[in-house]
């Protein structure tokens, strides 16, 4: 009795196993897409914030769908690096297990230099949406793409600005003291820096390196203190920013300008919002978007509605997914050879960056540049170059 | 460099010794009374921290509020872990005390894991970006609380343990276990009793931590081997040695810092802890071997 029943149980859903794809093939199949970013771990904020700009333009994209593919719909499959390469590059695995079509992530330097080399072994796209070290675009691999800049690119506009805002304030800024964080992008950005500033005529006084996390700054600041540098030059992530210019304060330190190169907080809402005293008068290099491009405001507005802060870990991202759905719509295929392709010949215009219509080299987008931004009476506003200003540049901060 | 800025250095280290020296404390009396090494210290104190965090983000109560739920909180969850896993699990065997401990942390710190995740979470209190002026320094002000609530409780830790019954009792049972049963003690209360007492000790620490301080699953690893070089440094079950230890470790740890940067500053604590072994195994108040 027990066998013959589930005999008829086992028929039934072997018959309904072989019906579904039936069904399935019926409709139009959705193209899979792995989002990629540390959503746990040491830099958890930032890559939920990824995660957001991403889910964002997906849903953008599937009011239409993909036109070339009869509407096709982007399918999500997210995925979390829990904040090392390790996870990230586990992760590809199981994205490629699933078939995704591309990856858009993976936010920190050191975790996108592993998932790209991953998603290289399986032919895999994988657009960079942060990811700012220049390694991560050098070692040929044809599946990597960055939509933005990379620290070298950052670094030399950081530093010929401040010498251009330097100039023309008499040259009160002579020396420098760098703080960044431990890992690939803060230790790249800082070595380019103290390598170049010399060439400026500025004095690096001391570079300093820092975990993360790092819960006290005490001793950073109290070095600080002893050397009293004009400016200081933080590149590190948002916990470690925020609380390094935090302790400055509590401290009483005030240089002439705190000057970032990729500041985690440097430019962000967040930052702005909790600790208004403290960032005042902050200048960043960092990714940026087109103050003057209306789309970029009204993601702005959508982002704040969900109660989240327009940073730019969001609208990176939301580029970087609207630019491999613009490629796989000119590929007309979901297929991963005809994506890369379509990327490497991108000229994706239809965006809010200020970098022009795309063209990649080499993996790297060329016109990419990032932003000189600096906190003035409460808000976020581009002081460089002239064709983005918002506001004249306060420099040197304290006289 | 100059001198305020080691006296200020200096201050910061005081006042990170003071928790230190407490998280010893609290390892100090179970070495002492249990003759284990309790590998679950470093899980229990960031057991106790999510309590501080969780008190603070769901119930709004003040970190240093949160002080008279916390260490009973602490001490029963020690008294429980002890008479209900750790001697029942032991059967009478050192050795299996330390492979039940080391099990509980690797429990408690999963269980974190699935609860929590990775995160690092922090709380902000209204005086969180507070400062004193101390001559020439600026010490936060949640770490002058920590430093003084840190040694109010040792204080209170060292009165119990010498002017009371349960004190005597302790010192008995770590000194004469047979010896003590004969008298009339309940060793196996003494020794839960013990081991509620040292995770109390972290519950405070908690409470002194968390406003200037971070939680996250693995935040006791850091912790528990400073602890263990502390105990080693003070003299294995000595309180004044804890002490003392935590204070010198505190200022180790900062001007190593200050001097060799963030990434080494931590290499002078275990260049103490590798020095005490070789020249002074028991350590500097421990009793001679």
């Amino acid at each position: 009795m027990r066998n013959r029943r589930s005999f008829i149980r086992q028929s039934v859903a072997a018959a309904s196993a072989l019906a579904f794809p039936l069904v399935g093939g019926a409709q139009p199949k959705a193209i899979k897409i792995g989002i990629l970013h540390p959503v746990t771990g040491a830099l958890a904020y930032s890559g939920q914030q990824c995660r957001e700009g991403a889910l964002m333009a997906i849903d953008d994209v599937n009011k239409t769908g993909i036109k070339s593919l009869g509407g096709t719909k982007l399918e999500v499959m997210l995925g979390d690096a829990q904040s090392t390469p390790q996870a990230g590059t586990a992760e590809i695995e199981k994205m490629n297990e699933a078939a995704c079509a591309a990856v858009v992530g993976a936010y920190a330097s050191a975790i996108c230099l592993a998932t790209t080399q991953a998603a290289a072994r399986y032919n895999l796209p994988h657009v960079v949406d942060v990811g700012v070290a220049d390694q991560i675009v050098e070692r040929g691999l044809k599946n990597t793409f960055r939509f933005g800049p990379g620290y070298r690119t950052c670094a030399q506009i950081a530093m010929s600005n401040l010498h251009v805002l330097n100039t023309a304030a008499g040259k009160p800024a002579k020396t420098v003291m760098i703080i960044h964080e431990e890992s690939l992008f803060g230790t790249g950005t800082a070595n380019l820096l103290a390598k170049e500033l010399p060439g400026f005529g500025y004095d690096v006084k001391e570079v300093i390196k820092h975990a993360n996390p790092t819960r006290d700054f005490n001793n950073i600041v109290l070095r600080m203190k002893a050397v009293n540098p004009d400016i200081v030059i933080p590149a590190n992530y948002y916990n470690e920013y925020a609380l390094l210019v935090r302790t400055m304060q509590q401290q009483k330190v005030a240089p002439k300008a705190i000057y970032s190169v990729l500041g985690g907080a440097a430019s962000s809402y967040k930052f702005l919002k909790e600790f208004p005293d403290a960032a005042d008068g902050i200048i960043d290099c960092n990714h940026w978007f087109n103050p003057k491009d209306k789309r970029a405001l009204e993601l702005k507005k959508r982002t704040e509605a969900k109660s989240l802060y327009y940073s730019y870990e969001v609208f990176n991202t939301y580029t970087a997914v609207r630019l491999l759905a613009d490629a796989i719509e000119r590929a007309k295929s979901a297929d991963r050879a005809a994506i890369a392709d379509a990327l490497a010949a991108s000229t994706f215009n239809d965006h809010f960056m200020p970098y022009g219509p795309t063209r990649f080299e080499n993996g790297q987008n060329t016109g990419a540049q990032p932003l000189m931004t600096q906190v003035i009476k409460g808000d976020i506003r581009v002081i460089v170059p002239r064709e983005y200003r918002e506001a004249e540049p306060i420099f040197p901060l304290r006289s | 460099m100059n001198f305020d800025i080691l006296f200020a250095s200096v201050l910061n280290g005081l006042t990170t010794g003071a928790v230190y020296a407490l998280v010893a404390l609290g390892l100090t009396l179970i070495y002492g009374v249990l003759h284990i090494i309790n590998f679950a210290h470093g899980a229990a104190l960031m057991v106790a921290l999510y309590g501080v965090y969780g008190l603070k983000t769901v119930f709004g109560i003040d970190p240093y509020l949160a002080l008279p739920i916390m260490v009973p909180a602490m001490f029963v969850l020690g008294y429980v872990l002890q008479r209900g896993v750790i001697n029942r699990a032991s059967h009478g065997k050192d050795e299996n005390i330390l492979l039940v401990t080391l099990g509980l942390a690797i429990v408690l710190e999963n269980l974190a894991l699935l609860a929590f995740k990775s995160d690092t979470r922090t709380i902000d209190t209204a005086y969180t970006l507070t400062t004193v002026q101390l001559g020439p320094a600026f010490i936060a002000l949640p770490k002058v609380i920590a430093f003084f609530g840190a040694l109010l409780a040792c204080a209170v830790l060292l009165t119990l343990v010498t002017r009371t019954d349960l004190g005597r009792a302790i010192r008995a049972v770590a000194k004469e276990k047979l010896g003590a049963k004969l008298m009339g003690i309940d060793v196996d209360h003494v020794y839960a009793m013990s081991f509620g007492i040292g995770l109390a000790c972290l519950g405070a620490a908690a409470c002194f931590l968390l406003p200037a301080y971070y939680v996250n699953p693995q935040v006791g690893s850091g912790f528990v081997l400073v602890a263990f070089t502390i105990v080693v440094l003070g003299g294995m079950g000595s309180f004044a040695g804890a002490l003392l230890g935590g204070l010198l470790i505190g200022v180790v740890e900062s001007l190593g810092g200050l001097f060799l940067g963030e990434s080494l500053g931590q290499i002078g604590i275990f260049a103490i802890f590798i020095a005490v072994l070789l020249f002074r195994p028991t350590g500097l108040f421990g009793a001679r071997a």
